[in-house]
């Protein structure tokens, strides 16, 4: 291992779901002090930290200290929509990179349970009713519904019908089928908020959203956290063979915002910064995509994630359509994605999602996956994006002892 | 003569023959619907008026079934490519199917009346319908 490598020392993710009971700190409480253990280190050994919170208050990481351990270190509160999480540990890697430290933790925390449609709407400007231009727009009332969709499910059906009309080939069954792939695959995840097989029929007639994404298609509201603990390699190389033997290899962090491009005022532009992003990635890493065990991608919508399969250059370019009907995508197949049941099952706790989501390709590369394990996975990537926009992909590799 | 109407939005100009108008970046020909205080793509400052042309195809669209409150359900959210220039709106006088709705098909500007307010002043909305 290079002294300026980057290790995963520890990670963990809370079972995703309701917890009626238990307050954002106390979820990302629990996520840390597992991670800490996981890490077989103390909040002694760490030097910076960094948490996100999308829907909190602010300060959620001097809030997680009180209960973890106030030890004066610095904090970066972060926040970058879905990429929240993928955000704050590669904050901590930063730290490491830039020599402040040998040692940090990232935290990512939401509690969204029963929340409901998220995006759009908003109150109405003014209580009379009086049409008074203001804003960037000059509008006179909330255009949400009057000028298109600010709700995620229609901007995220637009994202993937877009794909359609450049490449063709993307039905409503074909964005289900997708569905259908990662309720699957979610069977298989004790820690997912559902995992309960679905049928392509169960799925195509559950209630309509924003079509063609019905409910199941669209990323589930729940509550959870997760948690990561990064090390030097220099760092690393002083502690236990035991240690060494878990720790998994940060290749490429990057983050990415979106380019300015022609239509992205009326469409946020998913697309550019994921595939700058990628790019970035496997140079970074000096992997190609065929290198790859596992992806997991940001499954946000069903639509969302054909257009990923392309983006992260999972296929040639115009081709995820055919990509995903050859059956790559399933947890046997040349790609598996999303073998945790995705954003779809797992759920999407927004802060905590860029965390988890490095949590299950980790799992896979230490070997420690059960039943759901990817045989013999070496390389796996983890990709999310945070709308407005923000893109984070890591790729992770298995220890070399 | 008292104004009566104000558009829903200032990019869209009333009169005999609505249109939709944009602000343009002088140096690298960047469009915004919204004031900018710099072109995001070239970062110039000098921006003109220009007028977006009515008739357009459907580029991607989703019919939105469940939407916030207060926001009236069925519609069609779509983008129109509009001779180049990427427009979202509504679809109007059209079937919310995906039987009536498809991808490639053209359309064209039209207006409608979002009512009056307390002062009797008329907003008026914007969506594309069939060509
Ligand atoms: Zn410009």
């Amino acid at each position: 291992m290079a002294t300026d490598d980057i290790y995963i020392l520890g990670i963990y993710m809370t079972k995703f779901g309701k917890y009626p009971d238990k307050d954002t700190v106390d979820l990302a409480s629990e996520a840390v002090i597992a991670a800490l253990a996981d890490a077989q280190v103390t909040m002694k050994d760490i030097g910076v930290m960094a948490a996100g919170c999308l829907m909190g208050q602010g300060g959620i990481g001097q809030m997680i200290q009180k209960q973890i351990g106030q030890t004066g270190i610095p904090v970066y509160n972060v926040s970058n929509a879905c990429a929240t999480g993928a955000t704050a540990l590669r904050t901590a890697i930063m730290a490491i990179k830039a020599g402040e430290c040998d040692m940090g933790l990232a935290v990512g925390v939401e509690k969204l349970a029963g929340v409901g449609l998220l995006g759009g709407g908003g109150a109405p400007k003014s209580k009379n009713k009086e049409w008074t231009p203001s804003g960037r727009f000059g509008s006179v009332t909330n255009v949400d519904g009057l000028i298109g969709t600010a709700a995620m499910p229609g901007t995220f059906a637009q994202v993937g019908m877009e794909y359609g009309h450049k490449y063709g080939g993307a039905t409503f069954e074909l964005f289900a089928k997708i569905s259908e792939k990662n309720h699957a695959h979610s069977t298989l995840n004790p820690l997912a908020a559902y995992s309960k097989r679905m049928s392509l029929d169960e799925i195509m007639n559950d209630i309509m959203i924003s079509y063609p994404n019905t409910r199941p298609m669209c990323s589930a509201n729940c509550d959870g956290a997760a948690a990561a603990v990064v090390v030097s390699g220099a760092k690393l190389k002083t502690l236990s063979l035991e240690q060494q033997r878990r720790a998994i290899k940060v290749s490429a962090s990057i983050l990415t915002s979106d380019p300015y491009q022609e239509a992205c005022q009326v469409l946020p532009d998913v697309n550019t910064l994921t595939r700058i992003a990628a790019k970035q990635a496997y140079e970074q890493a000096g992997v190609s995509p065929s290198d790859l065990n596992l992806v997991e991608l940001h499954d946000c919508f069903a639509t969302a994630e054909l257009v990923h399969y392309d983006n992260l250059m999972l296929c040639e370019e115009g081709g995820a359509v055919d990509f995903f009907n050859s059956g790559a995508t399933w947890r046997d197949g040349s790609m598996p994605v999303n073998v945790s049941g995705g954003l779809e099952s797992k759920g999407h706790p927004i802060a905590a999602t860029g965390i988890a989501n490095i949590w299950e390709v980790c799992h896979h590369l230490r070997g420690e996956a059960g039943p759901r394990q990817i045989e013999g996975a070496k390389v796996g990537l983890a990709h999310v994006i945070g709308l407005g926009s923000a893109c984070g992909i890591h790729i992770l590799e298995k220890s070399a002892l | 003569m008292t104004i009566t109407q104000v558009p829903l939005v200032d990019y869209l100009v009333l009169g005999d023959k609505p249109h939709l108008t944009a602000n343009e970046c002088t140096k690298c020909g960047a469009r915004y619907f919204d004031r900018r205080n710099a072109c995001a793509s070239c970062f110039a400052t000098d921006f003109k008026k220009v007028t977006i042309v009515n008739d357009g195809i459907v580029r991607s669209f989703t019919i939105v079934t469940f939407a916030a409150p207060g926001v009236p359900v069925p519609f069609v959210a779509a983008i129109i490519d509009c001779g180049g220039t990427s427009v979202r709106g509504n679809l109007a006088n059209v079937d919310p199917t995906p039987e009536k709705v498809t991808l490639g098909m053209k359309v064209k500007l039209t207006t409608y009346s979002l009512g009056a307010d307390d002062n009797g002043l008329e907003a008026i909305g914007f969506g594309y319908e069939p060509a």
